[in-house]
C-alpha cells in the first residue's frame, strides 16, 4: 500500500476539475477556506454548501469518498461543537446547570461551527483528490514564486517535497525490514509498556537514519552527476499553462467570493 | 586524443582521526595513464579498493584530481566553466538502483537530466522517448520506479542518462545489487547501445563474466593500472590475475586447469564454444 503513496489519495478520472491547473486550484482552495471564515448567515453556508456540491458533482469523486476524510477529524468535530453549544454566553437561555449552558446564540454558533469544518475539511480534501502530489508540487513551485524575492528557496522546497514523495515508500520498506532483523534477534515491538516500547524504537530509529543520510549522500551526487544545479536555468517537461478552463475558474471562483461577501453584508 | 583521456592521474584522500588529526593521506588512484577513443567498450576490472571507483568519479568531475589531469572530449575536468558540459558528455549510472532515481514516475526521472540542462520541453520529451525506446523501457513509462524490478530499475537509470546525449557512459558496478537476470538484461542493454548508437562504454566491475564481450580490458589494483588488453589477452594470464585475487570467467579457469593437467588447448579460451572447439579438435 505504502508503494503507492507517490498517488496519494488521488482519485484517477478525468473531469474538468481534475485537469485545471493545479495553481487555479490552490487559489480555489485557498479562496473557499477565506470565504467559510467571511459567512455567517444562513444564505452564506448554503451558498457555500451549493458550491461545493457542484464543484464534487463536476470532479466526478464520489461523495462517500470525500466524507471519509470526516472520520479522523470527528473527535476535534465534536469537541468544537460541544464547547461552543455549552459555553457560550448570550440570549435566549434555555437551559443552565452550574457553568454549563445552553443559548440561542451558543446553538446557532455550534450548528455553523460544525459546518464550517466539516465544509472546510470537504473542500481542501477535494483537492487532494483531485491533483497528483507531483503536479501539486509543481503548482507551489510556480504560483510561490513571487516568495523568491524574500529569499525563499521555493525551487529548493518543491525539490525537496517530491524527493521526499519518492523516498518515503523505500524508507517505510526499510524500516519494515530492520525491525523484522530485530524481532529475528528478540527485539520486543509489541510490548503493552509505552516506554519499553518507545525505547525499542531507538535501535530502528539508528539504522534508518543512517541507511537514510547514505541514501541522501548517494542520491545527491547523482542528481549532480546529471547535470543538477538548482533552479536556474531548468526547464519543465510539463511547463504550467493557464487555459482557457482556467480563467473560466477564476471567474467563478471570483464570482462565488462576490456574492458571498453581497449576502454577508447585505442581509 | 580519444573521448576520455587521462595523464598521470593521482587522487589522494586523508584519513582522519576522531579529532579530525590528519592520519595518514591515502593514495586511491596513482599515476593513471588511460585514452579511450570514442566507439570503444573498455571495461575497468579490479577488487574492493583498487581505487576504480575513485577513478570513475574523476571522469565525471565529481571528483577532481589531484595531480595530473582528466580530458574528457578534450575538455579539462579541472576547468569551472566546462563543468556542465564534462558532466553531460560524460555521464555516470552508479551501483544502488534506487537511489539514483529522482522522480516518482519513470518518464519524469528520465526528464530529469534535459530538464536541468535547459532543453525545451518538446525536444525533452522527444529525447525521452528515444532513450526509453533505446534501453526497451517504454512499456514501462508511466510506472512507479517503486515497482520496478532491480534489472529495470537500473535499465531506467541507464535511459536517464542516454536522454543527456552522452558521448560516453561510465557505469559504476552498476550490477553489484542485482540477481543473474538482471545483470543480464543491464550488460545486454549496454553492449547495445554501444554497438548500435556507437556510445562509448566505460564498465566498471568485479564480475569477470561481464568483460568477455569488451574491446580492452584494464585492471587496476592499488590505485594503479596493472595490465591492460584485449580480453583474450588478459584473461590468458590466469596465474597474474590470480595474485591480484581475481577470479577469471569459469570457462577460462576451467581450460587453465585442463591445460595444466597436460590437455593441448590454446591459452585465453573466453566462452564455453571456444573450449568445445579446442577439445574437439
Amino acid at each position: 500500500m505504502m508503494k503507492d503513496i507517490t498517488l496519494g489519495q488521488y482519485y484517477p478520472v478525468d473531469s474538468p476539475i481534475h485537469s485545471l491547473d493545479p495553481r487555479t486550484k490552490l487559489m480555489g482552495t485557498m479562496v473557499y477556506i477565506i470565504s467559510l471564515f467571511i459567512a455567517d448567515n444562513l444564505a452564506c453556508y448554503l451558498l457555500g454548501i451549493v458550491f461545493l456540491a457542484v464543484v464534487i458533482r463536476l470532479s466526478r469523486v464520489p461523495l462517500s469518498y470525500i466524507t471519509r476524510g470526516l472520520k479522523p477529524i470527528a473527535a476535534l468535530l465534536l469537541i468544537s461543537v460541544l464547547f461552543n453549544l455549552f459555553l457560550t454566553n448570550g440570549e435566549p437561555l434555555y437551559w443552565q446547570w452550574k457553568f454549563l449552558k445552553i443559548t440561542g446564540t451558543g446553538l446557532r454558533q455550534a450548528f455553523y461551527m460544525g459546518l464550517r469544518l466539516i465544509l472546510l475539511i470537504m473542500g481542501s480534501s477535494l483537492m487532494t483528490f483531485t491533483t497528483t502530489p507531483t503536479s501539486l508540487t509543481d503548482g507551489l513551485e510556480k504560483g510561490l514564486r513571487f516568495l523568491n524575492t524574500f529569499h525563499v528557496p521555493v525551487h529548493e522546497v518543491a525539490m525537496m517535497m517530491s524527493i521526499a514523495l519518492r523516498f518515503i515508500p523505500i524508507l517505510t520498506e526499510e524500516t519494515d525490514k530492520i525491525q523484522k532483523a530485530q524481532m529475528a534477534r528478540g527485539a520486543d515491538f509489541e510490548n503493552r509498556n509505552i516506554i519499553a516500547r518507545a525505547k525499542a524504537m531507538i535501535p530502528l530509529l539508528v539504522p534508518l537514519f543512517i541507511s537514510a543520510w547514505r541514501r541522501a549522500t548517494d542520491l545527491a551526487m547523482a542528481m549532480e552527476a546529471r547535470c543538477y544545479h538548482g533552479g536556474s536555468g531548468r526547464t519543465k517537461m510539463f511547463p504550467l499553462e493557464y487555459k482557457q478552463a482556467d480563467r473560466i475558474g477564476y471567474g467563478i471562483l471570483a464570482g462565488y467570493l462576490i456574492a458571498l461577501c453581497l449576502l454577508r453584508f447585505l442581509l | 586524443m580519444g573521448i576520455v583521456k587521462t595523464a598521470k592521474l593521482v587522487y589522494e584522500y586523508a584519513r582522519r582521526d576522531e579529532d579530525n588529526h590528519v592520519i595518514e593521506t591515502v593514495r586511491a588512484v596513482d599515476r593513471v595513464d588511460l585514452d579511450i577513443q570514442e566507439g570503444e567498450f573498455v571495461a575497468i576490472l579490479g577488487r574492493n579498493g583498487s581505487g576504480k571507483s575513485t577513478m570513475a568519479k574523476q571522469l565525471n568531475a565529481l571528483l577532481c584530481p589531484t595531480e595530473g589531469t582528466v580530458w574528457i572530449g578534450g575538455m579539462d575536468t579541472t576547468e569551472e566553466k566546462y563543468l556542465w558540459d564534462v558532466r553531460q558528455t560524460a555521464g555516470m549510472v552508479f551501483q544502488n538502483p534506487d537511489n539514483q532515481i529522482i522522480a516518482t514516475v519513470v518518464e519524469e526521472d528520465v526528464g530529469f537530466g534535459p530538464e536541468n540542462m535547459g532543453i525545451p520541453p518538446k525536444e525533452i520529451w522527444e529525447r525521452v522517448d528515444e532513450s526509453l525506446q533505446a534501453v526497451g523501457m517504454t512499456a514501462y513509462r508511466k510506472m512507479s520506479p517503486n515497482h520496478l524490478s532491480g534489472g529495470q530499475k537500473q535499465r531506467v537509470a541507464i535511459a536517464g542518462v542516454m536522454a543527456m546525449k552522452p558521448r560516453c557512459i561510465i557505469l559504476d558496478e552498476p550490477t553489484a545489487m542485482l540477481d543473474p537476470n538482471g545483470r543480464k538484461e543491464v550488460i545486454r542493454t549496454i553492449r547495445e547501445l554501444n554497438r548500435e548508437e556507437g556510445i562509448t562504454v566505460l564498465l566498471i566491475t568485479h564480475y569477470m563474466e561481464e568483460t568477455v564481450d569488451a574491446d580492452r580490458i584494464v585492471v587496476m589494483d592499488q590505485g594503479h593500472v596493472e595490465m591492460t588488453g584485449t580480453p583474450r589477452e588478459i584473461f590468458s594470464q590466469v596465474e597474474r590475475l590470480k595474485a591480484l585475487k581475481l577470479d577469471v570467467p569459469q570457462v577460462t579457469e576451467l581450460a587453465y586447469e585442463c591445460k595444466r593437467e597436460g590437455l593441448n588447448i590454446p591459452d585465453g579460451i573466453l566462452t564455453v564454444q571456444e573450449l568445445v572447439d579446442a577439445l574437439c579438435q
